[in-house]
């Protein structure tokens, strides 16, 4: 028996198998014997997913937005996602607004001091292109120009809501695509 | 502010420093002074100082370019009186190769402020001890808020994965740069309006 969720036989819009009955299934198999066997893949994308700290990199409004989501109303902490205050101890960085040329080196020092495997979500349109500033002197046209970008998150500003879902994409991403050697 | 207040303070100050005091105007319930270039630190350590005025406060320090003027900048300060409840604005003339007297030696607070009117223009402080960039970018290149700076600017930046840092390369602009004014009402669209050539066809 594989602990690996998702991968449901109705297709993508189903609400995906019985969490609960697989729980359930679980239980009765660790009752049963003592123990579970499953692929050692399948368990890292586990832990990687479940506890995805974050890099708070935020450089304008977005980053209010980015805070929501680490507050009571939507608490990213019940899906192990929380602020970091430094690199080395996240696992994904959130570039949460406007990236100036002068900002750009130190973003993309403080991404090369992040442990791999790492993880980068660009919020809102600033972020993913240069948004109202695309044609400003000053301003990067989109933070993938510096850093490799894995899940885009629209809006000016995304509301929290949208940036957990981002995450939630971004964990999703993750089991799908996770090895233990990136 | 009633504007009578406003005409006795510059009335006073019009009496008190004939010598710097240009001309005078109010608009808006604001009065504007325009001085002397030569005599801005003297004519604000008298505004800081005089007990009738003590414009203690300095609120802002910012300049204009009008690019078709023999004196292309005006230099405007904003001065706050907290114990008078008055408000001034001082403007001057400066030319390109002309510098300005800082006043940082009078207003502590003038240093970052002359430091963003130097970057944003390129008008030069004498006197000032760190006159350098402010907002910009490490070697950025001109003077953005100057009206002949391209919006879009010189440089781009971009992380290149063989020299492994930030690389600095001329721009190159995916979407031609668009010019969106055409129907802006402030500027008082003296050309036919898109749209409007089809109502003159029917009237003739």
């Amino acid at each position: 028996m594989s602990v690996t969720p998702g991968a449901s036989p109705a297709g993508a819009i189903s609400a995906g198998p019985d969490r609960e009955h697989a729980t359930q299934l679980l239980n009765k198999e660790l009752n049963d014997r003592g123990f579970l066997l499953t692929k050692a893949e399948d368990l890292v994308n586990w832990a990687r997913t479940g506890s995805l700290h974050w890099m708070t990199f935020g450089l304008a409004c977005c980053a209010v937005e980015m805070m929501h989501t680490s507050m009571p109303r939507y608490d990213a902490e019940r899906f192990g996602i929380a602020p970091r205050a430094t690199p080395r101890q996240s696992d994904v960085m959130i570039v949460a607004g406007t990236l100036t040329n002068k900002m750009a080196p130190a973003l993309r020092k403080v991404y090369d001091q992040m442990p791999e495997p790492r993880y980068v979500i660009s919020m809102g349109s600033c972020a993913n292109g240069g948004g109202y500033y695309h044609y400003s002197y000053s301003v990067v046209r989109g933070c993938d120009r510096i850093v490799p970008v894995d899940i885009y998150v629209p809006g000016c500003p995304p509301t929290a809501e949208a940036l957990l879902y981002g995450i939630l994409q971004l964990q999703r991403k993750i089991r799908r695509t996770g090895t233990i050697v990136r | 502010m009633s504007d009578t207040a406003l005409m006795e303070l510059a009335e006073q100050i019009k009496t008190t420093r004939p010598d710097c005091v240009l001309s005078t105007e109010t608009a808006f319930g604001e009065l504007t002074v325009h001085v002397a270039l030569a005599s801005i630190p003297a004519f604000v350590e008298y505004l800081r100082t005089d007990p009738s005025m003590q414009f203690t406060s300095l609120v802002d320090i910012t300049a204009i370019d009008h690019p078709a003027r023999d004196a292309r900048f005006d230099v405007v300060y904003h001065f706050l009186s907290m114990w008078q409840n008055q408000r001034i604005r001082l403007k001057a003339q400066v030319r390109e190769e002309e510098m300005v007297a800082s006043i940082s030696k009078i207003h502590p607070s003038a240093g970052w402020f002359e430091r963003e009117v130097f970057d944003m223009f390129g008008i030069l402080f004498s006197g000032h001890d760190d006159l350098r960039r402010i907002l910009t970018d490490y070697g950025f290149r001109g003077h953005p808020l100057r009206k002949d700076f391209p919006t879009t600017g010189y440089v781009e930046v971009r992380y290149d994965e063989a020299v492994k840092r930030v690389v600095y390369e001329p721009v190159s602009l995916v979407q031609e740069y668009r010019q969106f004014d055409f129907m802006s009402p402030w500027e008082g669209a003296e050309y036919i309006l898109p749209g409007d050539e089809k109502s003159a066809k029917d009237a003739g």
